[in-house]
């Protein structure tokens, strides 16, 4: 703890250009070339203080939670438990009992689509957006087919921003729940989550928001949003896998159903019946991924000795640079032209498919994705099968928009 | 070589830029759904068969250029073979896709060789692989759709 704290300390006062040192998969070539890693949206590489917590935790403290006495089962829980709280800290919710550890958004937005969605009736709208990713569209659909309730999208723009006129329309007395993408990964729009919240609570929805694009470009504070539910992910904010979030407010989680049944999420069982165990356990069945918390924990403290105000400037500075730059590239064209977007940067290349421009730019050491995106209908939305996607991330700079760009530049001649 | 030119031969952007057999067959005896879940990627293969003969083949979609001209090498050598011929094909291709990198494509394959270079990007092998599972399905079975998955 007083090693992440003091690692803290030293990244305040340390310019962003500087953070780049700290993770160590940066230093290598791949196919010859420097690496430079612009898919941070898929997932972001993880900083030498989160590699180490891990470690340092399955070295010494490895045990399982909430169930021994011996030492370091007290350790491993302290961990758990402390990384909770780091991350109630961070995200500004009102108490532990509201940070609900998952696998990742994906299971978070399951467990409520599961649990608070089993309250849906035939009739009820659930609303969602056209740039949902999957995991905020499939959910939805699979609680509709079997409680008969309708799933409503919103329309985008052709700039990729939600269609606000639309939305307003399409709220109604009938919503029950709305689900809505915070950042979007495939365009990188940032959406006016505050304002549609408050429209849609002002409509008596509940409301979701998948914040996994978010967390790791925006300081989130999730009273000032007003959301019932924030969904997120360790992975894409510099943590491990297989371990995320899931916030919700204490009251709205309380009224609702268990997800999971097991070990934990117990107080009591007999074959008469189970008492379920408070918030936030009820929703923790089994031995949750001690290591992946401890590893958040240690990535938010990492984001959290960190300047947004900064990193923001950074990240804007570098997502113009590329799109200026992207201008140079015969065919290029920008998916995605939202006023107000964070770390994305998706395109297409004439008619060269993004699989092959991937291709291209990865044996010149440049990572991007390219795809769908696990967001189907935004492709269907803007007429094209794929694109290619650069993100960007906090220890991303100039060199690697250089790299992708002459990599693009090679892409583009040799399917002229 | 390097990596790209062997993975992008000249065979295979010529193919890519002009796709042979493109289009329609109104009256075909086959028609198969090929799908890549990676990428999202269609094929629709069109088989017309005389006896025993696959007399015409075309196929339709959009694909990366690997596929794109994967499909467009398959339907310029199988039209006008026996459907055993197609069908032993497939499997020479196959265990060509998937023989380890060293390997030398056989004789036979000829231009078709042109593909082997996908055996070092393996995630591409679907792309290759997508319009010959198709014919497989065309040749063995009734139709319907194909998944490289």
């Amino acid at each position: 703890m007083s090693a992440a704290a003091e690692s803290s300390r030293s990244t305040r006062r340390r310019d962003i250009a500087a953070l780049r040192a700290d993770f160590p998969a940066l230093a290598q070539r791949v196919h010859g070339k420097p690496l430079a890693y612009l898919d941070s949206a898929a997932s972001a590489q993880a900083p030498e203080a989160v590699i180490e917590a891990i470690a340092e935790h399955q070295r010494h403290n490895h045990a399982n939670v909430h169930r021994g006495v011996h030492r370091l089962s007290e350790r491993a829980t302290e961990a758990y438990e402390g990384a909770r709280g780091r991350i109630r800290q961070y995200i500004n919710a009102a108490s532990a009992e509201e940070i609900v550890f998952t696998r990742g958004t994906t299971e978070s937005i399951n467990l409520v689509a599961a649990s608070l969605g089993s309250g849906l009736k035939a009739g009820d709208e659930v609303l969602i957006s056209w740039m949902e990713h999957h995991s905020n569209i499939v959910p939805w659909q699979m609680i509709c087919a079997k409680t008969g309730a309708r799933l409503v999208p919103v329309p985008i723009t052709g700039d990729g921003e939600i269609d606000l006129d639309t939305f307003d329309r399409l709220l109604n007395e009938r919503t029950a729940i709305v689900a809505l993408t915070h950042v979007s990964n495939a365009l990188g729009t940032v959406n006016p989550v505050a304002e549609l919240t408050a429209k849609a609570h002002a409509a008596g929805a509940r409301v979701l928001l998948d914040g996994a694009q978010a967390v790791p470009h925006l300081r989130v504070d999730v009273q000032a949003l007003g959301c019932d539910f924030y969904a997120f992910s360790g992975h894409k904010m510099y943590g491990p896998t297989g371990i995320g979030v899931l916030y919700g407010k204490r009251d709205v989680l309380d009224a609702m159903p268990p997800y999971q049944g097991g070990g934990e999420m117990i107080l009591t069982v007999s074959f008469e019946g189970t008492t379920y165990n408070g918030l936030p356990y009820r929703f923790e069945a089994g031995t949750p991924n001690i290591a992946g918390a401890v590893g958040l924990g240690a990535a938010v403290a990492y984001l959290d000795a960190i300047d947004f105000e900064a990193l923001a400037r950074h990240e804007t500075a570098l997502l113009e640079y590329a799109t200026d730059r992207l201008r140079e590239i015969r065919g290029a064209r920008v998916i995605g032209t939202a006023k107000h977007k964070a770390g994305v940067l998706s395109f297409v290349l004439g008619d060269v498919h993004a699989h092959d421009v991937g291709t291209i730019v990865d044996a010149a050491g440049v990572a991007i994705r390219t795809g769908h995106h696990c967001a189907m209908p935004v492709m269907q939305w803007f007429g094209v099968a794929a694109t290619a996607r650069a993100s960007f991330a906090l220890y991303n700079n100039r060199d690697d928009v250089d790299q992708l760009m002459d990599g693009l530049a090679q892409a583009a001649e040799m399917f002229a | 070589m390097n990596e790209l030119q062997d993975l992008y031969r000249e065979v295979i952007l010529d193919h890519n830029r002009q796709p042979r057999n493109f289009g329609e067959i109104e009256d075909a005896d086959r028609i198969v759904e090929g799908v890549n879940p990676l990428c999202g990627d269609k094929m629709t293969l069109y088989v017309k068969l005389d006896g025993d003969k696959v007399s015409d083949i075309r196929f339709q979609g959009t694909g990366c250029a690997i596929s794109v001209a994967s499909s467009s090498l398959m339907t310029e050598r199988v039209k006008g073979a026996t459907v055993e011929q197609s069908l032993r094909l497939f499997d020479r291709v196959h265990e060509m896709l998937t023989a380890p990198d060293s390997t030398e494509p056989p004789q036979e394959l000829d231009k078709l060789a042109a593909l082997s270079g996908v055996r070092e990007s393996p995630t591409r092998i679907k792309c290759a692989s997508l319009a010959w599972h198709a014919l497989k399905t065309a040749l063995t079975e009734s139709a319907q759709e194909v998944s490289t998955e």
